[in-house]
């Protein structure tokens, strides 16, 4: 993450009275397009409706790195804060004069979107544009053998494209052209993943250690437990598009990625050109809910473009394309071990975990990564996913958990090799890593999963939200196949606060969320509607990932990859406790909280313990 | 090939199995009905052929022929203007194929329940989780509408 920067251009006075602001984090359908421009007219002293904020480009925006981590209202607004109030040539305001920051304003960009205005990179139009599809194989890196000649067709190593001025010629190519490709067989993937990843450690990385012999001896109750989290899809609705024009020579890209800059450094060392005569635009995609095919849909467009005669292009992944190709949230294998001694509190802790990375993004290394590298005819040896460390971490994120216990080790088997491509999918390892620790805090408290959990946990904030979950949850009815469960983490460890109480009904195997509570704490809510839209959300996807999802080889379309429907959608309750502490990041504190409380409550409706995801029938079964 | 959109006639050249949906956003300009799978399962592409919702992703172009097409671009507004009130969605891409749904469901039932509400609008998927927004909207759309 690059540091805030002050720089002049970020904010600009227009004769006509309006403000351009030019920020570098991107709009991902959460609403930072609204909350920024918000911090803009607060600082300014103007009229929310006179702030235009610029699709962020490497032409003229500053360079805010990627985003994502929910980073962008804490590092994004920071600078924006700054900028403006630089602008204005006095101190930035205090919160307690705040009249725009911390209002409901409507989101600037739904009036567009609800009239089926174009709004998207897929909605774009360049004159003289040619439609292209991909021709990849089935499943991931064989080498192309043979293709049939084609009109359009363009080819460069394994990797081929088809482009035609309709874009139904060019599906109907792409369609052709792939029955008739031949390739070499990539590698399988594992069948046991979870055994294969704890067979292939290629270092372990000790994340904490405090070592306490003496507590450790008093632990008269010892427990273990093993967890694991398949391979989830980022599953956009809107498979990823970019459009890309070489001018002379100067290569355009217009982009839903979520970092411009390291996308151009990508393009520009796969593509063997300076960097300064890539320009990436960003333009809105659908949902990303992380690192998807957006970046690799860019460089396959770009690559396209080289290849285009001048004429610009259009690269629609296809939804096959997108469930083949993506880089998927990384399955995870999570062993826990605690004593308690007499009294029955925690002396003792080991969490283990088994994880490829979870950071594969663009740009980060002088070793390329995104798919279209490897195939082309100087192909290149992708890079392996590298995560941070804590507290960004990556499939660390959240292992170590904000509890009190005398004597705790926190250990990251990393895995290099990747049979399987991953990245960063919405809280990266917090969703496994907090699914592990509160199932199991629930395993060890003995039927009072609140009392348990609040006698280790001494940060107040964190106090607090668990137990406005469960006021607001109010009393609950138990009965014969109904249950409540309750999970709490602080994202990333310095992030929001989240609790989250589920209430489920299991008849027999089939589960069903029917409502979730939460309580969030994200210091000052720079637009409170916003923060509860992305709560609300966070806890349906969650549920979606939690009941149904765990990608196989061979999925390709929605049968095999069933998300929530709008009837399975369980009722959300959100409280966003009120204080004025600096603005945290709201999109992804919930994914952990709410998958280990929907766990938790399906133990207590039927007594079951499942500790491999996704809780679907087959997996409540064999648990 | 002679159609209706929007209730003015339009004439396009197009091969006949060209699916509608290419024909609506790159003929046309309606780019409002968005591209989400192709094979009429998520419900992004939505539009009205002859007043009945369909997915125009694999509809032949074809099948529209001297028949009525109504896309999101076309609508009286009162589905969107609840969306708005309840500010239901996120990132926004699914949402003009539940505006086609939720419209078809307060024609044939003005004033449906909150599980008549969800059951209609189960062909429509949306991954960003604005479920319940959406199905306040349309409770809202219906106590709203004439």
């Amino acid at each position: 993450m690059n540091k805030p920067e002050k720089l002049p251009q970020r904010v600009r006075i227009e004769a006509d009275g309006t403000v351009t602001i030019a920020v570098g984090k991107v709009e991902l359908g959460q609403g930072i397009s609204t909350a920024l421009a918000q911090i803009a007219a607060e600082e300014l002293g103007v009229d929310l409706s006179k702030i235009r904020v610029l699709p962020a480009s490497t032409a003229y925006s500053p360079d805010e790195g990627v985003t994502s981590g929910s980073l962008s209202i804490q590092d994004g607004g920071k600078a924006l804060r700054a900028a403006c109030a630089e602008l204005k040539g006095r101190a930035e305001k205090p919160a307690s004069e705040y009249r725009i920051v911390g209002t409901n304003a409507p989101r600037l960009d739904l009036p567009g979107k609800f009239a089926g205005r174009a709004s998207y990179v897929q909605d774009m139009v360049l004159p003289g544009m040619l439609h292209a599809r991909v021709i990849r194989p089935p499943k991931p890196f064989g080498k192309l053998l043979s293709i049939p000649e084609h009109p359009g067709l363009v080819r460069e190593g394994s990797f081929a494209a088809v482009l035609a001025e309709r874009e139904e010629d060019a599906i109907e190519a792409a369609r052709k052209l792939r029955a008739k490709a031949a390739w070499s067989d990539g590698p399988a993937a594992p069948q046991d993943i979870y055994a294969w990843l704890k067979a292939h450690v290629a270092e372990s990385k000790v994340q904490k250690e405090s070592a306490d012999a003496a507590a450790k001896a008093r632990g008269v109750k010892h427990f273990k437990a093993e967890y694991r989290k398949p391979f989830i899809c980022h599953a956009s609705i809107g498979p990823s598009c970019a459009l890309a024009r070489m001018k002379g020579d100067t290569l355009e890209v217009w982009s839903h990625t979520q970092g411009i800059y390291n996308l151009r450094k990508e393009i520009a060392l796969v593509l063997r050109m300076p960097e300064e005569k890539v320009i990436v635009q960003h333009a809105e995609g659908a949902g990303c809910y992380g690192h998807n095919g957006a970046d690799d849909v860019a460089l396959d467009a770009a690559l396209i473009a080289r290849m285009s005669r001048g004429r610009p292009v259009r690269l629609q992944w296809t939804r096959d394309d997108e469930f083949a190709w993506e880089p998927y949230g990384p399955a995870m294998v999570m062993a826990l071990e605690a004593s308690l001694d007499s009294q029955g509190n925690i002396v003792s802790w080991r969490h283990d975990l088994w994880s490829n990375g979870h950071t594969h993004r663009p740009g980060r290394a002088n070793q390329p990564v995104l798919v279209a590298a490897a195939e082309i005819a100087r192909p290149f040896e992708r890079g392996p996913a590298v995560d941070p460390p804590l507290p960004a971490g990556g499939a660390q994120r959240n292992a170590v958990q904000g509890y009190e216990f005398p004597d705790h080790k926190v250990t990251f088997h990393y895995v290099r090799d990747a049979p399987v491509h991953g990245s960063s999918l919405r809280s990266l390892g917090a969703f496994g890593n907090v699914f592990a620790i509160e199932s199991f805090m629930d395993e060890l408290s003995d039927g009072d999963p609140l009392g348990f959990r609040l006698k280790h946990l001494k940060d107040p904030r964190g106090r607090a939200v668990l137990e406005e979950a469960v006021r607001k949850a109010g009393p609950f009815k138990k009965a014969e196949g109904r249950g409540r469960g309750i999970a709490y983490a602080r994202y990333k460890n310095v992030g929001a606060y989240c609790a989250v109480v589920a209430e489920v009904e299991a008849g027999g195997a089939e589960l069903k969320v029917t409502r979730l509570v939460a309580a969030v704490d994200v210091g000052l809510p720079v637009n409170p509607d916003g923060v509860v839209n992305q709560i609300e959300g966070g806890c349906v996807q969650a549920t979606s990932w939690t009941l149904k999802e765990q990608w196989k080889p061979g999925t390709v379309s929605w049968e095999e990859y069933p998300i929530l429907r709008f009837s399975e959608a369980p009722a959300v309750d959100v409280v966003v406790l009120k204080n004025s502490f600096p603005s945290l990041g709201a999109g992804e504190c919930t994914m952990g909280p709410t998958v280990a409380a929907i766990a938790n409550a399906l133990h207590d409706a039927l007594g079951v313990r499942v500790r491999k995801l996704p809780l679907t029938p087959e997996n409540i079964a064999n648990a | 090939m002679k159609f209706t959109v929007n209730g003015k006639p339009v004439e396009v050249e197009a091969g006949e199995n060209t699916p509608l949906l290419y024909v609506l956003r790159n003929d046309l300009g309606l780019v409002g009905t968005r591209f989400g799978c192709g094979s009429g399962q998520c419900g992004a592409c939505f539009v009205m052929v002859d007043g009945r919702p369909m997915a125009s992703c694999d509809l032949p172009v074809s099948f529209a022929m001297n028949k009525s097409v109504t896309t999101v671009e076309g609508l009286s507004g009162k589905v969107q203007k609840a969306l708005l009130a309840e500010q239901a969605a996120q990132c926004g891409y699914c949402m003009s194929g539940i505006i086609i749904s939720a419209e078809f469901l307060l024609q044939k039932n003005p004033h449906p329940s909150e599980s008549e509400v969800r059951s209609a609008l189960d062909k429509n998927l949306c991954r960003c989780g604005s479920h319940n927004r959406v199905v306040r909207a349309v409770m809202r759309a219906s106590r709203e509408q004439a």
